[in-house]
Protein backbone atom coordinates (compact mmCIF):
# COMPACT_ATOMS: atom_id res chain seq x y z
CA UNK A 1 0.00 0.00 0.00
CA UNK A 2 1.94 3.39 -1.12
CA UNK A 3 1.94 5.26 1.85
CA UNK A 4 0.12 8.06 1.07
CA UNK A 5 -3.29 5.91 1.02
CA UNK A 6 -2.11 4.33 4.01
CA UNK A 7 -2.40 7.35 5.94
CA UNK A 8 -5.50 8.04 4.58
CA UNK A 9 -7.05 4.67 5.14
CA UNK A 10 -5.50 5.30 8.80
CA UNK A 11 -7.16 8.50 9.10
CA UNK A 12 -10.48 7.91 8.03
CA UNK A 13 -10.59 4.97 10.50
CA UNK A 14 -9.89 7.19 13.20
CA UNK A 15 -12.39 9.54 12.26
CA UNK A 16 -14.68 6.65 12.84
CA UNK A 17 -13.44 5.84 15.94
CA UNK A 18 -13.39 9.09 17.80
CA UNK A 19 -17.14 9.50 16.38
CA UNK A 20 -18.69 6.06 17.93
CA UNK A 21 -16.14 7.59 20.82
CA UNK A 22 -17.82 10.14 21.26
CA UNK A 23 -21.47 9.02 21.22
CA UNK A 24 -21.53 5.45 22.99
CA UNK A 25 -20.13 4.58 26.09
CA UNK A 26 -17.64 1.26 26.25
CA UNK A 27 -19.66 -1.67 27.19
CA UNK A 28 -18.24 -2.25 30.89
CA UNK A 29 -18.81 1.30 31.54
CA UNK A 30 -22.72 0.66 30.55
CA UNK A 31 -23.37 -2.58 32.88
CA UNK A 32 -21.50 -0.58 35.31
CA UNK A 33 -24.10 2.04 35.39
CA UNK A 34 -27.53 0.24 34.99
CA UNK A 35 -25.92 -1.82 38.17
CA UNK A 36 -25.18 1.78 40.36
CA UNK A 37 -28.43 2.84 39.02
CA UNK A 38 -30.36 -0.05 40.47
CA UNK A 39 -29.28 0.68 43.88
CA UNK A 40 -30.31 4.24 44.35
CA UNK A 41 -33.44 4.34 45.87
CA UNK A 42 -34.11 7.97 46.27
CA UNK A 43 -36.69 10.13 44.12
CA UNK A 44 -33.67 12.42 42.79
CA UNK A 45 -31.07 9.98 42.05
CA UNK A 46 -34.01 8.08 40.05
CA UNK A 47 -34.68 11.27 38.20
CA UNK A 48 -30.34 11.86 37.42
CA UNK A 49 -29.75 8.39 35.82
CA UNK A 50 -33.20 8.40 33.67
CA UNK A 51 -31.68 11.66 32.36
CA UNK A 52 -28.04 9.70 32.03
CA UNK A 53 -30.08 6.88 29.87
CA UNK A 54 -31.82 8.76 28.07
CA UNK A 55 -29.45 11.14 26.80
CA UNK A 56 -27.11 8.54 25.83
CA UNK A 57 -30.17 6.78 23.80
CA UNK A 58 -30.73 10.12 22.33
CA UNK A 59 -26.35 10.73 21.43
CA UNK A 60 -26.61 7.31 19.38
CA UNK A 61 -30.04 7.88 17.69
CA UNK A 62 -29.20 11.86 17.03
CA UNK A 63 -25.29 10.60 15.99
CA UNK A 64 -24.04 13.04 18.63
CA UNK A 65 -21.85 13.67 21.40
CA UNK A 66 -23.40 12.57 24.50
CA UNK A 67 -21.10 15.17 26.30
CA UNK A 68 -20.70 18.60 25.16
CA UNK A 69 -17.39 18.80 26.80
CA UNK A 70 -15.43 16.47 23.91
CA UNK A 71 -12.42 17.46 25.78
CA UNK A 72 -9.09 17.06 24.62
CA UNK A 73 -8.17 14.16 22.80
CA UNK A 74 -5.83 11.66 24.14
CA UNK A 75 -4.23 8.68 22.81
CA UNK A 76 -2.76 5.97 24.64
CA UNK A 77 -0.62 3.93 22.05
CA UNK A 78 0.51 0.03 22.25
CA UNK A 79 2.25 -0.18 19.42
CA UNK A 80 3.75 -2.99 17.99
CA UNK A 81 7.67 -2.86 17.51
CA UNK A 82 6.47 -5.11 13.40
CA UNK A 83 3.67 -2.77 13.00
CA UNK A 84 4.73 -1.45 9.40
CA UNK A 85 3.24 2.25 9.51
CA UNK A 86 4.78 3.39 12.46
CA UNK A 87 6.32 6.16 11.40
CA UNK A 88 3.10 8.21 10.12
CA UNK A 89 0.74 7.36 13.38
CA UNK A 90 1.33 11.02 15.02
CA UNK A 91 0.76 13.37 12.28
CA UNK A 92 -2.12 10.73 11.02
CA UNK A 93 -3.53 11.18 14.65
CA UNK A 94 -3.45 14.99 14.58
CA UNK A 95 -4.80 15.19 10.87
CA UNK A 96 -7.79 12.56 12.17
CA UNK A 97 -8.46 15.03 14.89
CA UNK A 98 -9.09 18.25 12.78
CA UNK A 99 -11.25 16.00 10.65
CA UNK A 100 -13.41 14.73 13.23
CA UNK A 101 -13.53 18.08 15.30
CA UNK A 102 -15.23 19.81 12.20
CA UNK A 103 -17.03 16.37 10.84
CA UNK A 104 -18.60 14.65 14.26
CA UNK A 105 -18.29 17.83 15.25
CA UNK A 106 -16.74 18.12 18.24
CA UNK A 107 -16.43 21.16 20.50
CA UNK A 108 -13.36 23.41 20.11
CA UNK A 109 -11.62 23.06 23.29
CA UNK A 110 -7.74 23.77 22.51
CA UNK A 111 -5.94 26.82 23.48
CA UNK A 112 -2.27 26.92 22.79
CA UNK A 113 -0.24 28.68 26.08
CA UNK A 114 0.92 32.40 25.62
CA UNK A 115 -1.50 32.81 22.61
CA UNK A 116 -4.63 32.40 24.35
CA UNK A 117 -7.04 32.14 21.33
CA UNK A 118 -8.85 28.89 20.77
CA UNK A 119 -7.13 27.31 17.32
CA UNK A 120 -10.79 26.58 16.17
CA UNK A 121 -9.51 22.47 15.20
CA UNK A 122 -9.01 20.72 18.37
CA UNK A 123 -5.45 20.34 17.29
CA UNK A 124 -2.79 22.75 18.88
CA UNK A 125 0.66 22.78 20.81
CA UNK A 126 1.29 18.64 21.90
CA UNK A 127 -2.11 18.15 21.37
CA UNK A 128 -3.73 15.85 20.28
CA UNK A 129 -1.63 14.35 23.55
CA UNK A 130 -0.37 11.09 22.43
CA UNK A 131 1.42 8.16 25.19
CA UNK A 132 3.84 5.62 23.21
CA UNK A 133 4.43 1.61 24.90
CA UNK A 134 5.70 -0.91 22.51
CA UNK A 135 4.80 -4.21 21.84
CA UNK A 136 7.54 -6.23 21.29
CA UNK A 137 7.22 -8.52 18.62
CA UNK A 138 4.20 -7.49 17.84
CA UNK A 139 2.92 -6.61 14.25
CA UNK A 140 -0.34 -4.47 15.50
CA UNK A 141 -1.05 -1.30 16.80
CA UNK A 142 -3.52 -1.25 19.84
CA UNK A 143 -5.34 2.31 20.76
CA UNK A 144 -6.76 3.58 23.46
CA UNK A 145 -8.82 7.31 22.44
CA UNK A 146 -10.00 9.23 25.55
CA UNK A 147 -11.66 12.72 25.60
CA UNK A 148 -10.27 14.03 28.58
CA UNK A 149 -12.99 16.93 29.47
CA UNK A 150 -12.23 19.55 31.41
CA UNK A 151 -14.50 19.07 34.53
CA UNK A 152 -13.27 15.63 35.52
CA UNK A 153 -9.40 16.85 35.06
CA UNK A 154 -9.61 19.81 37.56
CA UNK A 155 -9.64 16.90 40.27
CA UNK A 156 -6.24 15.95 40.09
CA UNK A 157 -2.85 15.85 41.60
CA UNK A 158 0.01 14.51 41.99
CA UNK A 159 2.14 14.54 45.21
CA UNK A 160 5.55 14.10 46.90
CA UNK A 161 5.70 12.31 50.45
CA UNK A 162 8.14 10.84 52.28
CA UNK A 163 8.24 7.17 53.68
CA UNK A 164 6.83 8.44 57.61
CA UNK A 165 3.96 9.70 55.98
CA UNK A 166 3.14 6.13 54.71
CA UNK A 167 0.33 4.58 52.88
CA UNK A 168 -2.15 6.93 54.73
CA UNK A 169 -1.29 9.70 52.51
CA UNK A 170 -2.50 7.63 49.64
CA UNK A 171 -5.44 7.28 50.95
CA UNK A 172 -5.93 11.05 52.19
CA UNK A 173 -5.11 12.10 48.60
CA UNK A 174 -7.85 9.77 47.18
CA UNK A 175 -10.53 10.74 49.32
CA UNK A 176 -9.87 14.57 48.98
CA UNK A 177 -9.69 14.30 45.30
CA UNK A 178 -13.33 12.34 45.60
CA UNK A 179 -14.94 14.29 48.03
CA UNK A 180 -13.84 17.59 47.07
CA UNK A 181 -13.47 18.97 43.43
CA UNK A 182 -15.13 15.17 42.52
CA UNK A 183 -18.25 16.00 43.33
CA UNK A 184 -17.82 18.42 40.30
CA UNK A 185 -16.34 16.08 38.00
CA UNK A 186 -19.54 14.26 37.23
CA UNK A 187 -20.10 11.05 39.44
CA UNK A 188 -20.30 8.15 39.67
CA UNK A 189 -16.24 8.63 39.10
CA UNK A 190 -13.18 6.44 38.03
CA UNK A 191 -10.76 6.91 40.04
CA UNK A 192 -6.79 6.26 38.73
CA UNK A 193 -4.77 5.95 41.71
CA UNK A 194 -0.65 6.20 40.44
CA UNK A 195 1.89 5.27 43.00
CA UNK A 196 5.45 5.79 42.10
CA UNK A 197 9.17 7.61 42.82
CA UNK A 198 8.07 11.07 41.43
CA UNK A 199 4.99 13.18 40.00
CA UNK A 200 5.34 12.69 36.45
CA UNK A 201 5.68 9.03 36.24
CA UNK A 202 2.94 8.94 39.38
CA UNK A 203 0.67 11.34 37.33
CA UNK A 204 1.16 8.73 33.85
CA UNK A 205 0.39 5.48 35.84
CA UNK A 206 -2.94 7.28 37.35
CA UNK A 207 -3.99 8.18 33.90
CA UNK A 208 -3.19 4.44 32.90
CA UNK A 209 -5.36 3.07 36.07
CA UNK A 210 -8.25 4.88 34.93
CA UNK A 211 -7.86 3.56 31.35
CA UNK A 212 -8.09 -0.15 32.90
CA UNK A 213 -11.50 -1.65 32.34
CA UNK A 214 -13.63 -2.10 34.73
CA UNK A 215 -13.53 -5.54 36.70
CA UNK A 216 -9.70 -5.74 36.32
CA UNK A 217 -7.47 -5.73 39.21
CA UNK A 218 -3.77 -4.51 40.39
CA UNK A 219 -1.54 -7.39 40.12
CA UNK A 220 -0.38 -7.76 43.60
CA UNK A 221 -2.80 -9.14 46.16
CA UNK A 222 -2.44 -6.34 48.62
CA UNK A 223 -2.80 -3.39 45.70
CA UNK A 224 -5.71 -5.35 44.27
CA UNK A 225 -7.34 -5.67 47.94
CA UNK A 226 -6.73 -1.56 48.83
CA UNK A 227 -8.56 -1.11 45.49
CA UNK A 228 -11.60 -3.21 46.86
CA UNK A 229 -10.79 -1.23 50.32
CA UNK A 230 -10.54 2.30 48.62
CA UNK A 231 -14.02 1.89 46.58
CA UNK A 232 -16.13 0.56 49.04
CA UNK A 233 -14.71 3.25 51.52
CA UNK A 234 -15.81 5.69 49.14
CA UNK A 235 -18.78 4.19 48.15
CA UNK A 236 -19.88 4.53 51.42
CA UNK A 237 -19.52 8.66 51.36
CA UNK A 238 -22.92 7.99 49.07
CA UNK A 239 -21.78 10.89 47.02
CA UNK A 240 -24.29 9.76 44.31
CA UNK A 241 -24.47 10.72 40.37
CA UNK A 242 -24.16 14.22 40.17
CA UNK A 243 -22.80 15.00 44.13
CA UNK A 244 -26.16 15.01 44.49
CA UNK A 245 -26.04 12.41 47.35
CA UNK A 246 -27.02 8.74 46.62
CA UNK A 247 -25.84 4.84 47.17
CA UNK A 248 -22.53 5.20 45.65
CA UNK A 249 -19.69 7.15 44.86
CA UNK A 250 -17.90 5.88 42.39
CA UNK A 251 -17.55 3.02 39.97
CA UNK A 252 -14.17 1.76 40.43
CA UNK A 253 -10.84 2.57 41.88
CA UNK A 254 -7.72 1.15 40.09
CA UNK A 255 -4.39 1.16 41.14
CA UNK A 256 -1.18 1.44 39.20
CA UNK A 257 2.23 1.23 40.57
CA UNK A 258 6.35 0.97 39.46
CA UNK A 259 8.52 0.31 42.06
CA UNK A 260 9.91 3.49 44.85
CA UNK A 261 12.61 5.22 45.36
CA UNK A 262 13.27 4.40 49.02
CA UNK A 263 13.36 7.77 50.09
CA UNK A 264 9.81 8.82 48.28
CA UNK A 265 6.49 7.73 48.10
CA UNK A 266 4.65 9.66 45.05
CA UNK A 267 0.68 9.97 44.73
CA UNK A 268 -1.40 10.49 41.67
CA UNK A 269 -4.98 10.46 41.40
CA UNK A 270 -7.18 11.22 38.22
CA UNK A 271 -10.50 10.96 37.92
CA UNK A 272 -12.65 10.14 35.24
CA UNK A 273 -16.81 11.47 34.81
CA UNK A 274 -19.84 9.09 34.45
CA UNK A 275 -19.38 9.81 30.66
CA UNK A 276 -16.13 7.85 30.37
CA UNK A 277 -15.41 7.96 26.61
CA UNK A 278 -12.85 5.74 25.67
CA UNK A 279 -12.05 2.78 23.51
CA UNK A 280 -9.71 0.42 22.59
CA UNK A 281 -9.27 -0.50 19.17
CA UNK A 282 -6.40 -2.50 17.56
CA UNK A 283 -5.05 -2.70 14.14
CA UNK A 284 -3.31 -4.72 12.02
CA UNK A 285 -0.55 -4.53 9.87
CA UNK A 286 -2.97 -4.14 7.03
CA UNK A 287 -4.23 -1.20 8.48
CA UNK A 288 -8.15 -3.43 9.28
CA UNK A 289 -8.99 -2.84 12.60
CA UNK A 290 -11.01 -4.41 15.29
CA UNK A 291 -13.14 -2.18 18.13
CA UNK A 292 -12.68 -4.49 21.52
CA UNK A 293 -14.23 -2.25 23.75
CA UNK A 294 -18.04 -1.41 22.09
CA UNK A 295 -19.88 -4.49 21.13
CA UNK A 296 -21.99 -1.83 19.59
CA UNK A 297 -19.61 0.22 17.77
CA UNK A 298 -22.23 1.80 15.56
CA UNK A 299 -20.70 2.19 12.09
CA UNK B 1 -46.59 17.26 38.00
CA UNK B 2 -43.74 19.04 36.67
CA UNK B 3 -42.65 22.48 38.26
CA UNK B 4 -42.14 24.88 35.24
CA UNK B 5 -41.07 28.69 35.36
CA UNK B 6 -41.59 30.94 32.69
CA UNK B 7 -38.99 33.74 31.97
CA UNK B 8 -38.76 36.51 32.15
CA UNK B 9 -39.56 35.89 36.31
CA UNK B 10 -40.54 38.19 39.43
CA UNK B 11 -39.20 37.65 43.10
CA UNK B 12 -42.21 35.97 43.82
CA UNK B 13 -41.74 33.16 41.09
CA UNK B 14 -38.98 32.17 42.92
CA UNK B 15 -40.67 32.20 46.49
CA UNK B 16 -41.77 28.77 47.19
CA UNK B 17 -38.57 27.59 46.14
CA UNK B 18 -36.38 25.19 47.97
CA UNK B 19 -33.55 23.63 47.43
CA UNK B 20 -33.48 20.08 46.33
CA UNK B 21 -36.76 20.99 44.20
CA UNK B 22 -36.32 20.17 40.75
CA UNK B 23 -37.81 22.53 38.49
CA UNK B 24 -38.39 23.11 34.50
CA UNK B 25 -37.57 26.49 32.79
CA UNK B 26 -39.82 27.76 29.86
CA UNK B 27 -38.45 30.70 27.87
CA UNK B 28 -35.34 32.10 27.12
CA UNK B 29 -31.60 31.46 28.75
CA UNK B 30 -28.17 32.46 27.25
CA UNK B 31 -24.78 30.67 28.09
CA UNK B 32 -22.59 32.88 29.91
CA UNK B 33 -19.05 31.50 31.16
CA UNK B 34 -15.86 32.34 32.45
CA UNK B 35 -14.77 35.19 29.64
CA UNK B 36 -17.94 36.53 29.89
CA UNK B 37 -18.27 36.96 33.49
CA UNK B 38 -14.58 38.60 33.61
CA UNK B 39 -15.78 40.91 30.90
CA UNK B 40 -18.73 42.29 32.87
CA UNK B 41 -17.11 42.38 36.26
CA UNK B 42 -13.62 42.84 35.29
CA UNK B 43 -13.38 45.09 32.50
CA UNK B 44 -16.15 46.74 33.06
CA UNK B 45 -18.08 45.92 29.53
CA UNK B 46 -21.78 45.86 29.18
CA UNK B 47 -23.61 42.44 28.82
CA UNK B 48 -25.00 42.55 25.23
CA UNK B 49 -27.60 40.08 26.01
CA UNK B 50 -30.37 41.54 28.89
CA UNK B 51 -30.78 38.72 31.18
CA UNK B 52 -32.51 40.92 33.67
CA UNK B 53 -35.54 38.35 35.28
CA UNK B 54 -33.75 35.49 33.27
CA UNK B 55 -31.72 32.57 33.17
CA UNK B 56 -27.87 32.09 32.12
CA UNK B 57 -26.29 28.83 31.53
CA UNK B 58 -22.77 28.09 32.65
CA UNK B 59 -22.95 25.83 29.20
CA UNK B 60 -20.41 25.52 26.14
CA UNK B 61 -22.06 23.93 23.77
CA UNK B 62 -21.30 22.88 20.17
CA UNK B 63 -22.91 24.41 17.76
CA UNK B 64 -23.75 23.97 13.93
CA UNK B 65 -24.16 26.75 11.35
CA UNK B 66 -27.15 25.37 8.99
CA UNK B 67 -27.21 26.55 5.58
CA UNK B 68 -29.56 29.06 6.22
CA UNK B 69 -27.60 31.12 8.03
CA UNK B 70 -29.09 29.86 11.35
CA UNK B 71 -27.07 28.09 14.65
CA UNK B 72 -28.32 24.38 15.37
CA UNK B 73 -27.84 23.68 19.25
CA UNK B 74 -25.81 20.07 18.95
CA UNK B 75 -24.73 19.10 21.91
CA UNK B 76 -25.07 21.08 25.22
CA UNK B 77 -24.09 20.48 28.72
CA UNK B 78 -23.13 22.81 32.10
CA UNK B 79 -19.62 23.49 33.23
CA UNK B 80 -18.27 23.85 36.72
CA UNK B 81 -19.83 26.65 38.15
CA UNK B 82 -17.90 27.49 40.76
CA UNK B 83 -15.05 28.76 38.55
CA UNK B 84 -17.68 31.95 37.92
CA UNK B 85 -18.13 32.18 42.02
CA UNK B 86 -15.19 35.24 42.05
CA UNK B 87 -17.75 37.21 40.23
CA UNK B 88 -21.32 36.16 39.96
CA UNK B 89 -22.27 38.35 43.36
CA UNK B 90 -21.55 41.28 41.44
CA UNK B 91 -23.17 39.75 37.94
CA UNK B 92 -26.46 39.11 39.70
CA UNK B 93 -26.17 42.04 41.35
CA UNK B 94 -25.46 44.57 37.92
CA UNK B 95 -27.50 42.14 35.64
CA UNK B 96 -30.79 41.25 37.89
CA UNK B 97 -30.31 37.38 36.40
CA UNK B 98 -32.85 35.02 38.28
CA UNK B 99 -31.52 31.48 37.39
CA UNK B 100 -28.33 30.54 37.26
CA UNK B 101 -28.15 26.74 35.63
CA UNK B 102 -24.74 25.40 36.25
CA UNK B 103 -22.72 22.28 37.36
CA UNK B 104 -21.69 21.58 41.07
CA UNK B 105 -22.65 24.04 43.83
CA UNK B 106 -21.70 27.60 44.17
CA UNK B 107 -20.13 29.50 47.20
CA UNK B 108 -20.76 31.91 50.34
CA UNK B 109 -20.71 35.23 47.90
CA UNK B 110 -23.25 34.06 45.37
CA UNK B 111 -25.71 32.91 48.58
CA UNK B 112 -25.67 36.00 49.87
CA UNK B 113 -26.39 37.32 46.51
CA UNK B 114 -29.67 35.28 45.66
CA UNK B 115 -30.57 36.00 49.01
CA UNK B 116 -30.39 39.72 48.74
CA UNK B 117 -31.69 39.93 44.81
CA UNK B 118 -33.88 36.66 44.87
CA UNK B 119 -31.63 34.40 42.64
CA UNK B 120 -31.42 30.86 42.46
CA UNK B 121 -28.84 28.21 41.18
CA UNK B 122 -29.68 24.97 39.69
CA UNK B 123 -27.71 22.07 38.44
CA UNK B 124 -28.39 20.21 35.60
CA UNK B 125 -27.63 16.71 35.21
CA UNK B 126 -24.32 17.35 33.43
CA UNK B 127 -22.99 15.07 30.77
CA UNK B 128 -26.73 15.16 29.33
CA UNK B 129 -25.79 17.10 26.23
CA UNK B 130 -28.01 15.62 23.85
CA UNK B 131 -31.02 15.88 25.99
CA UNK B 132 -30.73 19.89 26.79
CA UNK B 133 -29.84 20.24 22.93
CA UNK B 134 -33.11 18.92 21.92
CA UNK B 135 -34.66 21.27 24.62
CA UNK B 136 -33.57 23.99 22.81
CA UNK B 137 -36.06 25.37 20.27
CA UNK B 138 -34.25 27.77 18.54
CA UNK B 139 -31.18 29.87 18.93
CA UNK B 140 -31.88 33.23 18.93
CA UNK B 141 -29.02 35.54 18.27
CA UNK B 142 -25.26 34.86 19.31
CA UNK B 143 -23.01 37.30 20.70
CA UNK B 144 -19.35 37.79 21.62
CA UNK B 145 -18.62 35.34 18.87
CA UNK B 146 -14.83 36.73 18.93
CA UNK B 147 -14.83 34.26 22.29
CA UNK B 148 -15.11 30.76 20.16
CA UNK B 149 -18.07 28.38 20.16
CA UNK B 150 -17.64 27.66 23.98
CA UNK B 151 -17.46 31.07 25.38
CA UNK B 152 -19.99 32.88 22.57
CA UNK B 153 -23.26 34.13 24.71
CA UNK B 154 -25.84 31.74 22.95
CA UNK B 155 -29.41 33.04 23.33
CA UNK B 156 -31.83 30.18 23.22
CA UNK B 157 -35.59 29.74 23.46
CA UNK B 158 -36.37 26.94 25.20
CA UNK B 159 -38.53 24.61 25.96
CA UNK B 160 -39.29 22.93 29.54
CA UNK B 161 -35.84 22.77 29.99
CA UNK B 162 -34.50 20.41 32.67
CA UNK B 163 -34.85 18.29 35.22
CA UNK B 164 -32.94 21.22 37.54
CA UNK B 165 -32.11 21.06 40.74
CA UNK B 166 -32.52 23.41 43.10
CA UNK B 167 -29.20 23.73 44.49
CA UNK B 168 -29.57 27.79 45.99
CA UNK B 169 -32.58 29.44 46.93
CA UNK B 170 -33.76 32.55 47.64
CA UNK B 171 -33.89 31.76 51.72
CA UNK B 172 -29.79 31.19 52.35
CA UNK B 173 -30.25 27.59 51.62
CA UNK B 174 -26.88 25.69 49.82
CA UNK B 175 -27.70 22.06 48.88
CA UNK B 176 -23.72 21.37 48.08
CA UNK B 177 -22.59 22.75 51.21
CA UNK B 178 -24.97 21.01 53.34
CA UNK B 179 -24.57 17.39 51.89
CA UNK B 180 -20.17 18.69 52.36
CA UNK B 181 -20.58 18.82 55.71
CA UNK B 182 -22.20 15.13 55.55
CA UNK B 183 -19.92 13.74 53.46
CA UNK B 184 -16.79 15.40 55.33
CA UNK B 185 -18.21 13.43 58.49
CA UNK B 186 -18.31 9.80 57.04
CA UNK B 187 -15.27 10.78 55.19
CA UNK B 188 -12.95 11.26 58.52
CA UNK B 189 -14.05 7.78 59.95
CA UNK B 190 -13.19 6.16 56.67
CA UNK B 191 -9.80 7.31 56.83
CA UNK B 192 -9.38 5.99 59.85
CA UNK B 193 -10.89 2.68 59.14
CA UNK B 194 -8.37 1.84 56.47
CA UNK B 195 -5.74 3.67 57.44
CA UNK B 196 -5.36 0.58 60.06
CA UNK B 197 -5.10 -1.61 57.09
CA UNK B 198 -2.71 -0.13 55.10
CA UNK B 199 0.17 -0.13 57.18
CA UNK B 200 2.64 -1.89 54.97
CA UNK B 201 5.97 0.24 55.64
CA UNK B 202 7.43 -1.72 58.66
Amino acid sequence: MAHEQAKERFVESMVQVMDFTSRILPDDVFDKLKELQAAETSDMQRVIYDAYFDNLEKAKELKRPCCQDTGILHFYLSAGTEFPHLGMVEEALEEAVRRASAQIPLRQNTINYFEERNTGDDTGERVPWVHWDLLPGSQDLEIITYFAGGGCCLPGRSKMYKPSDGYQAIVDNVFDAVADLGINACPPLVVGVGLGHNIENAAVLSKKAYLRPLGTRHPHPKGARFERDLTEALNRLGIGAQGLRGENSVMAVHVESSGRHTATIAVAVSVACYAHRRSLVRFHSDLSFEVLSHKEAGH
Amino acid sequence: MKKILTTPLTNADLEDIRIGDVIYLNGHIVTCRDVAHRRLIEYGRELPVDVRGGAIFHAGPIVRKREDGKYEMVSIGPTTSMRMEKFEKDFIEQTGVKVIVGKGGMGQDTVEACQKHKAIHCVYPAGNAVLAAIQVEEIEKAEWMDLGMPETLWYCRVKEFGPLIVSIDTHGGNLFEENKVKFNQIKEEQIKKISEKVKFIK
